[in-house]
């Protein structure tokens, strides 16, 4: 499903060429298994974002391998990136949705990219509302909802395309308790459906609530893995 | 039961435009600049094709750069006595002997049909270059005819130089009509580059979400392409009042004076540039933008 071999990062520091600038990842190597859920730990600055972005195609590797799906990253073209990403949902600490865009089209965006048929979108949409809960804010903007009712909504618009593989960034890290608490509930029934799931967090008690292997990165290596 | 309605149909109203490109690339702007460019580009099209007409004209008026005329009973020896001098005359290509048909056409529009006047007898003088100065020219000539007696019309010089000038006037109104466009697809570049770092964060989530370059720069390019042809609409439809004015000012100069007085001065307008000019802007509009995202775009992974 997720196999890195390898794999450095650098970030480009302008006006520089491309992968000047300090390496945060260093010979990271390991695979996920297809159906397994994976926290992702390490301190700040650790690189736990950065290879969350290498994973779901935001970033390209410096050297080393990336191999999702079957297709290694070094010898795929550009133009097919977008089809691999429809494939991946994210979840960020920030939420992302877009401002200007009621809660019900911020959740069908993934799929009219994808071009299904409105009919099936407005159902997926539907479904994904009960689902956390938020049948009645369907027309509300992002600016409206609270922080946790933001997040449910973003992991909805993750996993309304059904993704193979899912990956959160600090997902409950503006959340109070009780959100938390819903918030990894979700992630838990996407994983019992099947789904692929890596959760980043340094919230030790939200890893200790819901037991599963653990990626640890320690100053851009990968220290830990199991 | 009307309110659920209303909300849904504003729904899917926003969810064709999930960058927000009508609040990004608002309405007023861009039309209006590329309306005052739609308006400059149809006053250069009038130009160009007014200026076109006037070549057309005057050229054939300067088809015989200089006339030399002998009274109606001049001798065919003397004729071709002058014939052959003229010919060996520097600077001239070609000298011949207007036919009584042909002089008889020209005349016919001042004169009618007047079989049984006397026509006199008339040289065309065809030159390698237009002389410096006509006049001289025509004394030259005058005093090369043998026995003199010759009368010289040098108008034909006049009339070919101001079919050179609206030639020249032509090409400066197609370099203008470039020009203009050039500015309009700058204008374009300025406002799409506007748009895209408005919507940036929308863009990348957009790209995060699976959409291709394609789909993303076709949303920008259909949204260009919507305002720059409606500005260009809009500046074609001021410019045309414009133009049938200057065509009922320039209307005497091209022979135009009967549509004037029938009260049509736009008949003689370039329809079919006015017409394609919305559509140029619109596509210029769409290339601009297709261009600028997908360069912009490729900065993403």
């Amino acid at each position: 499903m997720v196999r890195f071999d390898r794999v450095g990062l650098r970030y480009p520091v302008p006006p520089g060429p491309e992968g000047t600038g300090p390496e945060a990842l260093r010979d990271v190597s390991f695979a996920l298994p297809e159906g397994s859920f994976h926290w992702l730990l390490g301190p700040s600055g650790a690189g736990k974002s950065s290879l969350l972005r290498l994973m779901h195609l935001a970033l390209r590797p410096s050297r080393g391998e990336v191999e999702l799906f079957g297709a290694r990253l070094s010898q795929t073209r550009r133009a097919a990136l977008p089809r691999l990403r429809r494939r991946i949902g994210v979840v960020h600490q920030d939420f992302r949705l877009l401002p200007h865009l009621p809660v019900a089209d911020n959740l069908a965006l993934p799929l009219r990219i994808a071009g299904r048929a409105e009919a099936q979108v407005r159902a997926d949409v539907e479904e994904m509302l009960r689902w956390i809960g938020l049948v009645n804010r369907a027309d509300a903007l992002p600016a409206a909802l609270s922080g946790g009712e933001q997040q449910r909504v973003a992991i909805a618009r993750a996993v309304v395309i059904r993704p193979a593989l899912l990956v959160a960034d600090e997902p409950t890290g503006n959340l109070d308790a009780a959100q938390t608490w819903r918030v990894l509930r979700l992630l838990g029934e996407m994983h019992r459906m099947g789904t692929t799931v890596v959760v980043a967090t340094h919230d030790e008690v939200l890893v200790r609530a819901h037991a599963a292997p653990a990626l640890r990165l320690e100053g851009g290596r990968l220290v830990s893995h199991g | 039961m009307a309110d659920g309605a209303r909300r849904q149909r504003l729904r899917r109203s926003r969810g064709r435009d999930p960058l927000g490109l009508r609040r990004a690339l608002a309405d007023r702007l861009l039309p209006g600049l590329v309306a005052a460019m739609a308006l400059l580009g149809a006053v250069a099209l009038g130009g160009a094709e007014g200026a076109a007409e006037l070549a057309r004209r005057w050229q054939g008026g300067a088809g015989s750069a200089v006339l030399v005329q002998f009274p109606a009973e001049t001798p065919p020896a003397r004729r071709d006595a002058a014939l052959a001098a003229l010919r060996a005359l520097p600077g001239v290509v070609d000298a011949r002997a207007m036919d009584r048909e042909r002089m008889a056409a020209l005349l016919r529009p001042w004169l009618g049909e007047v079989p049984s006047l006397p026509l006199p007898v008339v040289i065309e003088l065809r030159l390698a270059s237009l002389p410096a100065s006509p006049a001289g020219f025509a004394e030259r000539v005058a005093a090369a005819v043998p026995g003199g007696g010759a009368s010289v019309e040098a108008h034909g010089v006049w009339l070919a130089r101001l079919a050179a000038l609206a030639r020249s006037l032509q090409g400066v109104a197609m370099a203008a009509l470039l020009l203009v466009a050039g500015i309009a697809a700058a204008v374009v570049a300025v406002a799409v580059r506007a748009g895209i770092a408005a919507r940036r964060q929308a863009i990348a989530i957009l790209h995060e979400l699976g959409a291709t370059d394609s789909d993303i720069a076709g949303r920008f390019a259909r949204r260009v392409a919507l305002l720059a042809g409606a500005g260009a609409l809009a500046g074609t439809t001021l410019a045309v009042p414009v133009l049938a004015a200057l065509a009922g000012l320039a209307a005497p100069l091209v022979g135009g004076e009967a549509a004037v007085a029938e009260g049509l001065p736009w008949r003689g307008l370039p329809w079919t540039g006015l017409a394609l000019l919305p559509a140029i802007g619109a596509g210029i509009g769409w290339l601009t933008a297709q261009i600028a995202v997908r360069r912009w775009l490729r900065l993403l992974p």
